[in-house]
């Protein structure tokens, strides 16, 4: 190698780094600027519900069961609609839909979240009451769904992320589709399987790669922060009512980080960051090691999903 | 399992099935359609030659703009670009170029990890490594925390565009004597140029639409900005304060910011779309 030639591996080798050095700086400074929260509170801080600014006592919880129950909420409506897109698109669409369908999905994925959010606010949310006034008493009486027809609200939230997920993970489902070798689909089809029964085939085929594009959704979900901020009501509560306004991490974040006025509060909102990293963090790297197994063993081919570094 | 008898039910619920997938694809659209037609028709009429030109005004004034939230994107999404473009194409060539080597694939695992991180917590790091080291907000933080957005769809971008150059392209610069980094910048990179643009204009139209890493770092200015260490107004955070806020001529301000935040979006994608046609179709692909 010519000493011109290493210089220009270091030199963009340096460049590269920055994007390593960008990772470890945030859960580095994740980490340390929330200790005083982490050392007064311990353990506590994700247990207890209680959180009062004022007497200088914080408790995530509502806030990790907001997050968690929201994105699981907006998955069960999401996913089998993305996946019957990523079906329809890859499968079964004639081809000239296909190059329109798929921009008019990206396009709902390009949507900016602010845009859902006024939208959640103006013409959502007063759908969301009339339903819940709508609703018999009967059904009231459950306590899935309880609570005072708001609008603002769990299910507002849910709906609203499920509309934000769908293209998300429809538009790696299709990927991971298309890593399916066409011989799965011939090899149904030559033994006389409907198409149903050859989708179903190649879906089986590709399960592993379609879990893993549903939690990549899921991750995508948990730290969306402005149209769940906007409609899920903003009150620390852990409830199981879909009528109920909750709240979750980021939306915490959206809403008090500006208002922390003392370094334990601030600390405590930047440990409820560090928790929703982590846990983004796991189910994204979860979700791509499934993506990345389920493409190895589809083909050597390479694929824009995955990370083709782990070939090597 | 398979056999002629049963080939009827088998083929209705086949029938089912296409129908079911085609529904979702119908469910999908109409929130898009739903969103699209209640932005247009709320936002056109408020977007009004005052809306560009003139800054907020006071509650209860009616008319006033976004014209300081309008220059404030514009300088926040430029400052993003300045910081990400280098860094993210860069190392979109040393992926490239070197893509066996184990820092490369920690590089990729850090930018697809970026690429997941929420992008409330991209704001509270850049809130931690710029605004309180400064101790004030600022467009610079506002800034860095879009260009932290950026960097990892560039990186894969150039990466995966780097990729679809021919290899004899390569090869056929090295043989002639090029070095390495002649090679890169005279001959691999030029040929996928437009899809890099390609790509930094998607990136750049995605992070226009982003709130989240603003709230707490470039915050909010009623005034015309133009300074980096003041903080500063953007359409995103412009449109969250007014839709939350219980002023109706401030919801109408809000619903013409939307319109014009989709416009953008429209507008890149749209472009983005007609360029990446015509490099397909460049590449006989």
């Amino acid at each position: 190698m010519r000493s011109s030639d290493f210089g220009f591996r270091v030199a963009v080798g340096a460049f590269a780094a920055a994007l390593l050095l960008i990772v470890v700086a945030i859960a580095v400074t994740l980490v340390n600027d929330s200790t005083l929260s982490i050392q007064k509170f311990g353990l506590r801080f994700w247990g207890t519900s209680n959180w009062d600014p004022v007497a200088g006592e914080f408790g995530a919880l509502p806030f990790i069961w907001g997050t968690l129950y929201s994105s699981v909420l907006a998955l069960l409506i999401a996913t089998p609609v993305a996946l019957g897109i990523a079906v329809f698109i890859s499968e079964l669409c004639p081809n000239a839909l296909r190059a329109p369908l798929i921009f008019l999905t990206e396009l709902l994925a390009a949507i900016p979240s602010i845009v859902y959010g006024l939208w959640g606010i103006f013409v959502l949310v007063p759908a969301v009451r009339t339903v819940e006034t709508a609703m018999p008493e009967s059904l009231r009486a459950l306590p899935l769904f309880s609570g005072p027809p708001l609008g603002v609200g769990m299910f507002a939230a849910a709906l609203i992320l499920a509309v934000m997920v769908v293209p998300f993970t429809s538009a790696i489902a299709r990927e991971v589709l298309r890593t399916v070798p066409p011989s799965q689909r011939e090899g149904a089809f030559a033994l006389g399987a409907t198409r149903f029964e050859a989708i179903r085939a190649a879906m089986f085929y590709a399960r592993t790669g379609i879990i893993g594009a549903v939690m990549l959704g899921f991750g995508r979900a948990l730290g969306e922060t402005m149209a769940v901020t906007m409609v899920i009501g903003n009150n620390p509560q852990v409830s199981l009512s879909l009528f109920a306004p909750q709240y979750t991490m980021a939306a915490v974040l959206a809403n008090e980080f500006t208002e922390a006025a003392d370094a334990l509060y601030l600390a405590a909102l930047i440990e409820i960051g560090l928790v929703l990293f982590v846990i983004t963090l796991f189910v994204n790297m979860l979700s791509r090691g499934l993506i990345w197994s389920m493409a190895r063993q589809a083909s050597p081919r390479r694929s824009v999903l995955v990370p083709r570094g782990a070939e090597a | 399992m398979i056999s002629a008898r049963t080939a009827t039910p088998r083929k209705v619920l086949s029938a089912l099935f296409v129908a079911a997938c085609a529904l979702c694809v119908a469910l999908a659209l109409v929130p898009l359609a739903f969103v699209l037609f209640f932005v247009v028709s709320q936002g056109i009429q408020s977007l009004t030659v005052e809306f560009f030109t003139h800054n907020p005004r006071p509650v209860g004034e009616p008319g006033g703009g976004m014209a300081n939230a309008i220059v404030g994107t514009l300088i926040l999404t430029a400052l993003a670009a300045a910081m990400a473009v280098p860094i993210g194409v860069l190392s979109g060539v040393y992926l490239a170029e070197y893509p066996g080597s184990r820092f490369a694939s920690a590089v990729r695992f850090a930018a697809d990890t970026l690429n997941g991180v929420p992008s409330i917590v991209i704001g509270v790091f850049a809130y931690a490594v710029v605004v309180l080291p400064l101790r004030h907000f600022s467009t610079l933080a506002g800034g860095f925390a879009l260009g932290v957005m950026m960097i990892p769809i560039i990186t894969r971008t150039t990466e995966e565009l780097l990729l679809l150059v021919p290899n004899a392209l390569r090869e056929g610069a090295l043989a002639l004597g090029a070095t390495r980094a002649r090679a890169v910048f005279t001959v691999i990179v030029p040929a996928a140029l437009p899809g890099i643009i390609t790509g930094v204009v998607l990136a750049l139209a995605r992070i226009a639409g982003e709130t989240a890493p603003l709230l707490f770092t470039s915050f909010n200015n009623r005034f015309f900005s133009t300074s980096l260490v003041q903080p500063i107004s953007s359409i995103t955070v412009q449109v969250f304060t007014y839709a939350i806020s219980p002023y109706e001529d401030w919801h109408r301000q809000a619903w013409a910011g939307a319109l014009v935040l989709v416009t953008i979006v429209l507008v890149c994608s749209m472009a983005a779309r007609v360029a990446a046609a015509r490099v397909a179709n460049i590449r006989g692909r």
